[in-house]
């Protein structure tokens, strides 16, 4: 089972598209609402500059610990 | 948000009230981030904020916060200080809040070098209040008060933090939130006045007016035009034309105002005995 790169909290998401127009690999897209997905979650290289951009504080990158 | 962020903000009180894409979200987690790595003691720190848009931050902060009148955050945080010299102060104010209503406060704060960590918000415009121009709105700029452009000239606050005599001025933006966050730290570790402009986004009130598209072409706005002041060095003059500097812009320590205080203190209790 691939584990799931991002948490988003679809509560705090407010829908202003900062997060899949950074996103480098296009992993997350807009919904119709224009509120974040993940859309493919292999593509992901958990970066986090949605994470750190986010003003809604809506999205947490699962990292390993080192 | 991450695990170690929460302990560091009222959870129950998001979603804020912030519009979708304002930048303040950004430069109040990088806020939060920079405290977190500074290890300050949270029961010791207190935020102070004055009122508009960023003012609203210290109200999703889990630290003893205080949210007071326009313009008069910079004369409560000097109370604070004063009062209780160890406490770890913040001040959380907007462009409008520091530098038109509290404009007075903020150079005589700087002036006394009190050690004090002032995070300026800057959207270039009066958000809540409905689109006004601010005095930081840049000339030529749309606002709800200049329907065909400003016709006035914008301050440049690091150069007035720096004239006014601020030992510590850095300027980041909410794109360069990695630089912004080491801007605040080296702020905290600054005994005095230290100032940081965080370069935000209004693209409800001031993006829409101006037509400078969404909140993520607003954010790229602020990396093409932001420039690093260890590369701007190495640039010449003309290709700086447009471009605002980021990055560690003054740093000169000298006597803070509270130690000076005690000293005066200590030495006239001498004299009575």
């Amino acid at each position: 089972m691939v584990e799931k790169p991002l948490d988003i909290d679809q509560k705090l998401c407010k829908g202003c598209g900062i997060c899949y127009t950074l996103c480098p690999k296009k992993a997350i897209k807009g919904d119709e609402k224009g509120k974040v997905v993940v859309d493919n979650p292999d593509l992901c290289s958990k970066c986090g500059i949605c994470e750190s951009h986010c003003p809604d504080y809506a999205i947490f990158v699962r990292r390993e610990k080192k | 948000m991450r695990p170690e962020l929460q302990k560091l903000f009222r959870m129950d009180k998001l979603p804020h009230i912030w519009c979708p894409g304002c930048g303040h979200g950004i430069i109040t987690r990088a806020i939060a981030e920079a405290i977190n790595e500074s290890d300050l003691d949270l029961d010791k720190t207190v935020i102070v904020s004055g009122i508009g848009c960023s003012s609203r931050a210290p109200g999703y902060m889990h630290f003893d916060t205080l949210h007071t009148l326009h313009g008069r955050a910079l004369a409560f945080a000097t109370g604070v200080k004063l009062a209780n010299p160890e406490l770890n102060v913040f001040v959380l104010t907007g462009d409008g809040d520091a530098t038109a209503i509290g404009g007075n406060h903020f150079i005589h704060a700087a002036r006394r070098n009190i050690d004090l960590n002032i995070i300026l918000f800057n959207n270039n415009i009066y958000g809540m209040t409905g689109g006004q121009y601010s005095p930081l709105t840049p000339t030529g700029k749309i606002a709800s008060t200049s329907p065909y452009g400003n016709p006035e000239n914008n301050f440049d606050i690091p150069a007035l933090a720096i004239a006014a005599g601020a030992s510590y001025v850095a300027r980041g933006t909410a794109f360069h939130d990695k630089l912004l966050i080491d801007c605040i730290k080296e702020g905290i570790k600054n005994k005095g006045f230290s100032l940081i402009e965080a370069m935000s986004m209004c693209p409800t009130s001031y993006g829409r007016r101006n037509k400078m598209g969404n909140a993520a072409d607003m954010l790229n706005d602020l990396k093409t035009t932001a420039v690093n002041i260890n590369v701007a060095k190495k640039l010449p003059p003309e290709k700086l034309e447009g471009k605002f500097l980021i990055g560690k812009l003054h740093h000169k320590p000298y006597p803070e105002f509270t130690q000076e205080y005690d000293k005066l203190i200590a030495k006239l209790q001498k004299g009575a005995e």
